[in-house]
């Protein structure tokens, strides 16, 4: 039988955004964006739980190394997104809306490729403490 | 005397920076906070009034309407804003949450009715971060 565990890492952010697609209107972004498609951005303190689901290894007891989780979240999202303005600062979201779905997404793409392909990944994002998403759903 | 807080809430960019002072000073006092695109925070806002409950109603004052008050007169002007660029009473001042919370300070007392006594301001930047005001100059 299967003994499958998960493991969590809580990190944060804190990084201006505002959400827009260049391909619609002022009129259509206001419509559909409201407050959020503001010219001169707003922000928020994001949180982000990495969870990693695997067997414990059996020589450590680990799944994966809590201290190796967050040194490779510091590295690739924390660094790369801290005090920085999403749509201006970032090659990430040059061409794509910095919505809660879309960061996660590009957070998942950042890990991914450094964890074990024997293990799961998903990505947990709080943009507010109300407003969370979850990728893959 | 009984105290009556709400909270309120608003997300917000700002940056912390001296136009007075050079690139480089600015990074050394301020750190990724002098960020020149701007990053941003969900802001938490605790309203403290004091005062005697109302034989009538109970209540110091209508937590609703306190509420109301809160979001007409500040909220509003904050949320989804950029603090340095958009917000009338932060003009020409450092976008500190001291000048910030001293500024949310001197815009409410006067829209609260006369009979409603301001005790305190806190205002949280982070989960690690707030100032609190009491009015005192």
């Amino acid at each position: 039988m299967s003994k499958k565990v998960a493991v969590y890492r809580k990190e944060h952010f804190n990084a201006a955004h505002r959400l827009f697609n260049p391909a619609l209107s002022a009129a259509e972004n206001d419509a559909v964006f409201g407050k959020c498609a503001l010219p001169n951005y707003h922000g928020h303190n994001y949180e982000l739980i990495v969870k990693v689901t695997g067997e414990p290894d059996p020589v450590t007891g680990y799944v994966v190394d809590m201290k190796w989780i967050s040194d490779l979240v510091q590295a690739q999202v924390v660094e790369r997104f801290d005090h920085r303005n999403l749509n201006l600062d970032t090659e990430e979201f040059r061409s794509v809306n910095p919505t809660a779905e879309n960061i996660a997404i590009v957070i998942y793409d950042l890990l991914r490729p450094h964890i074990a392909s024997k293990h799961e990944l998903q990505i947990r994002l709080y943009e507010t403490p109300r407003n969370f998403v979850d990728y893959p759903a | 005397m009984v105290y009556l807080t709400r909270i309120e809430h608003f997300n917000a960019a700002h940056r912390l920076y001296n136009p007075s002072w050079s690139a480089e000073k600015n990074e050394e006092v301020f750190g990724k906070c002098a960020n020149t695109n701007w990053h941003g925070h969900n802001f938490e806002l605790f309203v403290t009034i004091k005062g005697e409950p109302d034989p009538a109603t109970g209540f110091i004052f209508d937590a609703k309407k306190l509420s109301a008050i809160v979001k007409e007169k500040i909220v509003d002007q904050l949320d989804h804003r950029n603090l340095n660029m958009d917000v009338d009473f932060m003009q020409g001042k450092l976008c500190s949450i001291e000048n910030l919370v001293i500024g949310i300070w001197d815009q409410l007392v006067p829209v609260l009715p006369e009979r409603v006594q301001l005790h305190s301001l806190k205002l949280v930047e982070t989960s690690k971060i707030y100032v609190e005001y009491y009015g005192e100059k």
